[in-house]
């Protein structure tokens, strides 16, 4: 399964090499042409380039993840984070250090050890390291190196009722549902953008968006979903087993409100479920899309993730394939209609 | 005309007063140096300063090499019954460094002040255990009010007055160290980019308002539109109580930036230059952008592929801002040796993360 092998391989913030190389190889058959840019943007272009507005749709490749910034004489790593991670979950947790995947687990002081005023507070990275075993800074030095990258070692797994859990679903879901939409053929011109360095502000999206110079945007994204015990309904932001959720403001962007007609009438023409992201906070690349030259019509669709940003994120895969159904329903629906109408206020749904 | 002296000149530009917004002098003297030095020289509507090295031979890339000019600084907010100033930061101002400074108010002339504070013995308890906010400091210009507002007015910028000190060897203190080491390098690089054989073009950008967010570099970065961008800026050297993965060695040799802000091929370059160079420096890795003009330029236009080298310094935004210009002149040469290796070839090799 590509959402398997997209969440286990490694792609933090800038060393995205791992999901690129796979997405690449799956795309290249199904692709008019592919290549990257100077950030390591990837871009597949598919369809009909003579027809129809020229549409982007942007996943990224990145996720939150760990750098290796010293080297100890005992040969334990200090880390710092690469994007945002909640330091409280990195305690005890498994990980994969640089190119060469080095197993190494995340130690800290002993709960036997630690002072009563210690066991109260949460660690910070700086009372944390990764161990992979070595004996001293020599043989550390060996495998490892100032500047590697490390990302937890969480296996993708399906379980439970339709769900799935593994690590890096934002965004991967994102770059699966693309690869499934990539492989279709649609008499439009499109432009896949696998994009970097979204976890630390939104970086590669920006230039993305200036080469391709699209006539509208589509950001397919993993976002926060809290629909658990003890949450209350008005906190979950989305709930699984709902559908693809739709964004209509977040911290960055208002979502172009003739793009969220046209998804909404994509979903309802086709009976797709489909729910509202409901909060204000967080963002995704739209923000920085949205900006770019003279402005450019982007949306928001993104599949709900629970523990986003942790080590262990869970899906509901039901949502997974509603999005991917989507995003073919909405390309049709402007195969069908290319014109693109900016509706008045409270026309956007049915 | 003056040119360009190696480490003189330095210190004399330590002595030129310029916070984002109101750099013109340092960019005349830049502009007039880089002049001597052959190059062309132009100026964008935002103040950055664009001096042109032309190489030799056809298809030259465009090399863009940013060193911002600006210094952080304060501005007039009011003028307080009695002649004194109220003031806000332009740029990341520690009060705490400003208690009892002394400034030059740029009004209609340039005025010395000091910064006066609440003294100690008329403060409580409480008040002498906190620091004192900016909100609280004032500067006095020894002046009658009705003198003050005839030459003042509120929007004049404020400089820490300081005259460079020359400690052991050839490590100096000043204000606006961050960035005139960097201006410095340049000039350091210029010497050396003479005596070779150049296969690109540089533009060397003295950018602007860098201290408020990297702004001048944003707009020099897409008027040049080169296929190569670097910024040289200031980094962390380690100093008491200051040490681990964000600091450097002071006398160590330039800091070679790594991370998401950098482009790997360029990272890589850098490194084996300065191994062939014998260049000593220094790995200085980031988990995200750079407080350098690095940041803007790698995501102009398409994006850019970026390089980013650091110049140790301690006590980094405050008037003793110290240096080692041994280190100043490594980076220069490690500039030039990097410049002198950059090639077509090259350059377009990194847009391609796919190879086969």
């Amino acid at each position: 399964m590509l959402l398997k092998r997209l969440s286990e391989a490694a792609g933090p913030s800038g060393f995205e090499d791992e999901v690129r190389r796979i997405l690449y190889e799956e795309l290249r058959p199904h692709a008019r042409r592919v290549y990257t840019d100077a950030l390591g943007n990837l871009f597949v272009e598919t369809g009909n380039p003579g027809r129809g507005p020229r549409v982007m749709l942007a996943a990224h490749l990145d996720e939150v993840a760990l750098m290796v910034v010293q080297i100890d004489d005992a040969g334990t790593l200090r880390f710092r984070p690469v994007g945002g991670v909640d330091e409280r979950v990195l305690v005890s947790k498994a990980v994969f250090v640089g190119p060469n995947r080095i197993p190494g687990v995340i130690g800290s002081k002993a709960v036997h050890l630690q002072k009563p005023e210690e066991r109260g507070k949460p660690f910070s990275v700086e009372d944390l390291y990764i161990d992979i075993g070595a004996s001293g800074r020599e043989q550390a030095e060996r495998h490892v190196s100032v500047g590697d990258t490390a990302v937890f070692a969480t296996a993708f797994e399906r379980f439970g009722d339709g769900k799935a859990k593994g690590k890096a679903f934002d965004d991967r879901v994102g770059c699966a549902a693309l690869a499934e939409t990539a492989k279709k053929s649609f008499d439009l011109p499109l432009v896949f953008a696998f994009t970097v360095q979204e976890e630390i502000g939104l970086r590669g999206a920006g230039p993305a968006a200036y080469r391709v110079d699209p006539d509208l945007a589509l950001v397919v994204e993993g976002t926060l979903c809290f629909d658990v015990a003890g949450a209350e309904e008005k906190d979950a932001v989305t709930v699984q087993g709902r559908g693809p959720a739709l964004s209509i403001l977040d911290r960055m962007t208002i979502a172009d409100r003739a793009v969220l007609r046209r998804l909404v009438r994509a979903a309802e023409k086709n009976g797709i479920p489909y729910q509202w992201r409901r909060s204000g906070a967080g963002a995704n690349d739209a923000g920085a899309i949205h900006l770019v030259r003279r402005g450019i019509a982007t949306g928001a669709v993104s599949v709900p993730v629970r523990y986003i940003h942790s080590p262990v994120q869970v899906v509901d895969l039901a949502d997974y394939h509603h999005t991917v159904r989507l995003l073919e329903a909405f390309l049709r629906d402007l195969e069908e209609d290319p014109q693109l109408d900016f509706p008045a206020e409270g026309e956007w749904t049915s | 005309m003056s040119r360009w002296r190696g480490f003189e000149s330095f210190l004399e530009l330590l002595t030129l007063d310029g916070p984002s917004g109101h750099e013109h002098r340092t960019a005349e003297r830049l502009g007039e140096w880089f002049r001597a030095e052959g190059l062309e020289v132009e100026t964008d509507p935002l103040g950055n300063v664009l001096a042109r090295y032309r190489g030799e031979g056809g298809g030259r890339p465009v090399v863009l090499v940013a060193v911002h000019m600006d210094e952080i600084g304060l501005m007039v907010r009011d003028i307080e019954p009695g002649g004194f100033l109220r003031v806000v930061p332009i740029g990341g101002v520690d009060p705490r460094t400003l208690v009892s400074a002394e400034v030059t108010v740029h009004g209609r002339r340039d005025l010395p002040g000091v910064v006066g504070a609440k003294p100690p013995h008329l403060s409580t308890p409480e008040e002498r255990k906190k620091a004192v906010p900016l909100d609280d400091l004032f500067v006095d210009l020894g002046m009658a009010e009705e003198a003050v507002r005839r030459e003042v007015r509120p929007g004049d910028a404020v400089t820490v007055r300081r005259q460079p000190v020359r400690l052991l060897g050839e490590v100096a203190a000043g204000k606006s160290v961050d960035n005139r080491a960097s201006a410095a390098a340049v000039f350091e690089c210029l010497q050396i980019l003479r005596t070779r054989r150049i296969a690109a073009d540089v533009v060397f950008a003295a950018t602007v308002q860098e201290e408020v967010g990297v702004r001048g570099a944003a707009v020099a970065a897409y008027r040049v539109r080169p296929d190569v961008g670097a910024a040289v800026d200031v980094c962390h050297a380690r100093s008491p109580g200051i040490s681990g993965d964000r600091t450097v060695q002071m006398g160590g040799g330039p800091a070679v930036q790594f991370g998401p802000n950098i482009h790997p091929a360029l990272f890589r370059k850098l490194a084996e230059i300065a191994r062939a160079a014998g260049v000593s420096w220094q790995l200085l890795v980031g988990q995200g952008a750079t407080g350098t003009d690095a940041r803007i330029i790698q995501l102009t236009r398409e994006g850019i592929p970026t390089a980013a080298l650091g110049i140790p310094i301690r006590y980094m935004h405050t008037s003793v801002e110290t240096v080692d210009y041994r280190d100043i002149r490594e980076t220069g040469r490690l500039l030039a040796e990097w410049i002198a290796a950059l090639d077509r070839p090259f350059v377009e090799g990194l847009t391609c993360f796919l190879n086969d």
